[in-house]
């Protein structure tokens, strides 16, 4: 789960990372009445969660409260990467010495978090460790032992910062540790960390995304300190009816696991497919023989009929949809003969034809054999295990385009 | 021979009373496995297919009077870490975690005991692993009929993200003539107890296995780690790659996750298309088929023998 | 709103000699892993909407009197 800037900026707050006075503010009039608070200049930036709103334009600096009120009054339409903004963010125009980047995140080979810092900030960082290895250290984190601020220290001394900055950084980037472990997140940054001139480390900007398996266990964090709403899902895009009717259709019954995509997909050929790994295979294969699928779908965990019948049903009344090829690598849990029977019936009560709706039926494994005596009875081509995967899509594939295969 | 698991390893279930772990020991115990006992906090007593259940792992233990040698925990992910370090600090040195949606922090600290204890974890979010015609520990394969059709003995060692896709390779192996020595369904999640690399080991000191086939997604640099080990420890085993999830690679992807939680791509080197490249600079043969795989390595072991 | 098939695949047949049993029709409710049958006041009821969601795993033949209820794959006919 992604954040805003304005809440990846109270969640520093609450571990005790110095921030600058800011303000949320969802009109102009609550950015005039922000920067007339802040005296002196400001930037107003806007609050979306898509990387580039400075190229897009939703950052701008303003002298007077005036000015900040119509950049606000701007910025508050302008819509980035296809997102319009939750509100903008009035900050004071910070007197920065020099910038710094402090950022945590997870080493997958490690199996640790790995703190990150540089004396380099105000960048990406992966440009920088390109760039500038030597400016950059690192530093993995033990799992279970408390986290210790020399850890912090080791990281930021590898960079060469000695003196005072040393010393006023460390606490940033332990607290930014111990925040990262304790709220379960997969990134948490700081970029710029600033040194102001007054010699005071300061959090300018921060992004943070909390891992979504977490979500459940970090109520009070979400809910009572950033208030979110339960319903405030973050997904990089806004679900499409299909994307919502197939999960209803998911929770409406608990036996199996259905899941529908349809974002980035536009083809002639629908995709009833599972598993997991299976999914990702088919796929793939249905695009490389030039088949265009018109989703992505997985079946898992043994689904009753009704809940194969519906996603079945949802991907044949997509737009442009022509046929279906209903196909999964070999199974051990869910049923040949029951999605058979899903599928089956979606074309039946859509009053389809099953041996011309369904392209082809690839799934073998458990209870294969009761599957086929449904499908040989309702007209479908099917086939068993000997058939790989590869050549049931380009079966597919050449059905819909009307070649032989 | 075999990697991790033998006729002899004596195991038990964690959750054995939940309804997908009741046929998991049915399986198991079908498919010739030792499963000595079972844990269900508040249910001992009760029998599961004749294995005794038990509250605690200790108690299951102290009932079969030797040490047992593993578990296969399938509890829900809120109290899957508990059941880990519990089984961990009973001595058991072999944990097939089943259980996906776990927070990494989570994973991350059962990984961490393991490691100081000297323990393995396989998984979160898989099947298990298989011996094939000997035993196996989670439902992979399915029941014991279906498990036999897919695998067959033979001189094939198979690590897979995807715990389907681990059966679909070994029966076109199994199939081709083949066959496998053990396969492992490493899990799906980006952190996981073993990757391919920290599995190499095993089979390179396994005398029946001759050459390696892995079935790998976007998503983490497990890949990368492979493709260093191999390089590094001049690998007597030919490596057969099989890619899945390219189309994620296209712009309008960016930033979801398909199939398993580990898919969602962090950077640049997390893509398929580098992935890809990194696997062949090792010397690792990709294919871009799924049934490339049985002919590719016939290819590399008439090579090697 | 598409329409929705019932019995498609699966038909179940309960033998006129138990149908009014109340007894067997809670048997029969209770263990059936997908509601097919209902004990009413009638006796059996079979619920149509739950047919084929039939997982054939025969528990409720086994529970009846032998012959007195029975699975019928549509499909075979």
């Amino acid at each position: 789960m992604r954040f805003y800037e304005f809440e990846a900026r109270k969640i520093v707050e609450l571990a005790g990372i110095p921030v600058t006075e800011y303000g949320f503010c969802t009109t102009a009039e609550q950015a005039r009445k922000a920067a007339e608070t802040i005296g002196g200049p400001v930037v107003v930036k806007s609050q979306v969660l898509s990387g580039g709103r400075m190229k897009a334009g939703g950052v701008k600096f303003a002298e007077t409260p005036d000015e900040a009120a119509e950049h606000a009054e701007a910025i508050l339409k302008l819509e980035i990467n296809g997102q319009m903004p939750r509100g903008v963010l009035v900050d004071p125009k910070a007197e920065v010495k020099q910038e710094y980047y402090a950022g945590v995140v997870w080493d997958g080979t490690a199996k640790r978090p790995l703190m990150l810092f540089s004396d380099i900030g105000g960048i990406d960082i992966e440009e920088v460790a390109e760039k500038h290895p030597d400016h950059v250290g690192r530093g993995h984190l033990s799992n279970l032992l408390p986290i210790s601020d020399f850890e912090a220290k080791q990281t930021i001394a590898a960079t060469g910062v000695t003196g005072s900055q040393l010393n006023r950084a460390t606490q940033v980037l332990a607290r930014l540790a111990r925040l990262f472990r304790d709220n379960d997140m997969i990134l948490a940054e700081i970029n710029p960390l600033a040194e102001l001139t007054d010699g005071s480390f300061v959090a300018l900007d921060a992004h943070m995304e909390m891992e979504n398996e977490a979500v459940g266990r970090q109520k009070a964090l979400l809910r009572r300190q950033l208030e979110i709403a339960a319903d405030d899902t973050r997904e990089p895009y806004e679900p499409s009816a299909f994307e919502r009717n197939v999960a209803a259709i998911d929770a409406a019954d608990h036996r199996g696991v259905i899941q529908g995509r349809d974002h980035g997909f536009q083809g002639n050929l629908g995709l009833v497919i599972g598993a997991g790994g299976g999914s990702l295979t088919l796929t793939d294969a249905v695009r490389s023989q030039g088949g265009k699928p018109a989703n992505y779908s997985e079946i898992g965990g043994n689904p009753s009929v009704a809940k194969a019948c519906g996603l079945a049903k949802q991907v044949l009344e997509k737009d442009g949809v022509e046929k279906i090829a209903v196909m999964m690598s070999i199974v051990s849990n869910t049923r040949v003969d029951i999605v058979a029977r899903g599928v089956i019936k979606a074309c039946l009560e859509l009053g389809r034809d099953p041996g011309e709706a369904i392209a082809i039926f690839r799934i073998p494994g458990a209870w294969e054999e009761e599957g086929f005596k449904i499908l040989e009875r309702y007209g479908v081509e099917y086939c068993d295990r000997s058939v790989s995967i590869w050549e049931a899509a380009g079966r597919a594939v050449a059905k819909i385009q009307g070649t032989p295969a | 021979m075999s990697i991790l698991l033998g006729k002899e390893t004596a195991f038990i279930v964690q959750g054995i009373t939940g309804r997908e772990a009741v046929n998991l020991t049915r399986e198991c115990l079908d498919y010739g496995s030792r499963v000595v006992g079972g844990v269900t906090p508040g249910r001992k007593g009760r029998e599961v297919h004749g294995v005794p259940v038990f509250d605690t792992v200790a108690q299951a233990v102290e009932n079969h009077g030797a040490p047992v040698d593993g578990s296969v925990v399938t509890v829900p992910p809120a109290f899957t870490k508990d059941a880990v370090l519990e089984a961990i600090e009973n001595g058991i040195k072999l944990i097939v975690v089943v259980t996906e949606r776990i927070p990494r922090r989570d994973v991350a600290q059962m990984v961490e005991l393991a490691e100081l204890r000297g323990a393995r974890i396989i998984g979160p979010n898989c099947l298990g692993l298989i011996v094939p015609a000997v035993c196996k520990m989670g439902g992979i394969g399915g029941p014991a009929k279906d498990a036999a059709k897919a695998y067959a003995p033979g001189p094939v060692g198979v690590m897979s993200r995807s715990g389907g896709m681990t059966t679909e390779i070994s029966s076109a192996l199994t199939r081709a003539g083949l066959g496998v020595s053990t396969a492992v369904s490493i899990g799906g999640d980006a952190i996981i107890g073993s990757t391919y690399a920290e599995l190499m080991p095993y089979f390179e000191a396994d005398e029946q296995t001759r050459a390696i086939v892995i079935y790998t997604e976007p998503g983490g640099r497990m890949e990368a780690q492979l493709s260093a080990w191999v390089k590094e420890n001049d690998s007597r085993l030919p490596v057969v790659a099989f890619m899945a999830g390219k189309f994620m690679d296209d712009e309008e992807m960016k930033g979801m996750s398909f199939g398993h939680a580990g898919t969602i791509v962090e950077g640049k080197e997390d893509t398929a298309t580098e992935k890809i490249v990194r696997l062949e600079a090792a010397g690792i043969r990709v294919v871009e088929r799924i049934d490339e795989i049985p002919d590719a390595v016939k290819e590399k072991l008439g090579a090697t023998v | 709103m598409p329409k929705q098939l019932d019995k498609v695949f699966i038909d179940v047949e309960v033998d006129a000699s138990v149908a009014a049993d109340g007894a067997l029709a809670a048997k029969l409710e209770e263990v059936c892993p997908v509601d097919i049958f209902k004990a009413a006041e009638g006796g059996v009821e079979v619920v149509e909407g739950n047919l084929d969601e039939c997982v054939l795993c025969n528990l409720c033949v086994d529970a009846a009197p032998e012959g007195a209820v029975r699975v019928v794959k549509l499909y075979e006919r």
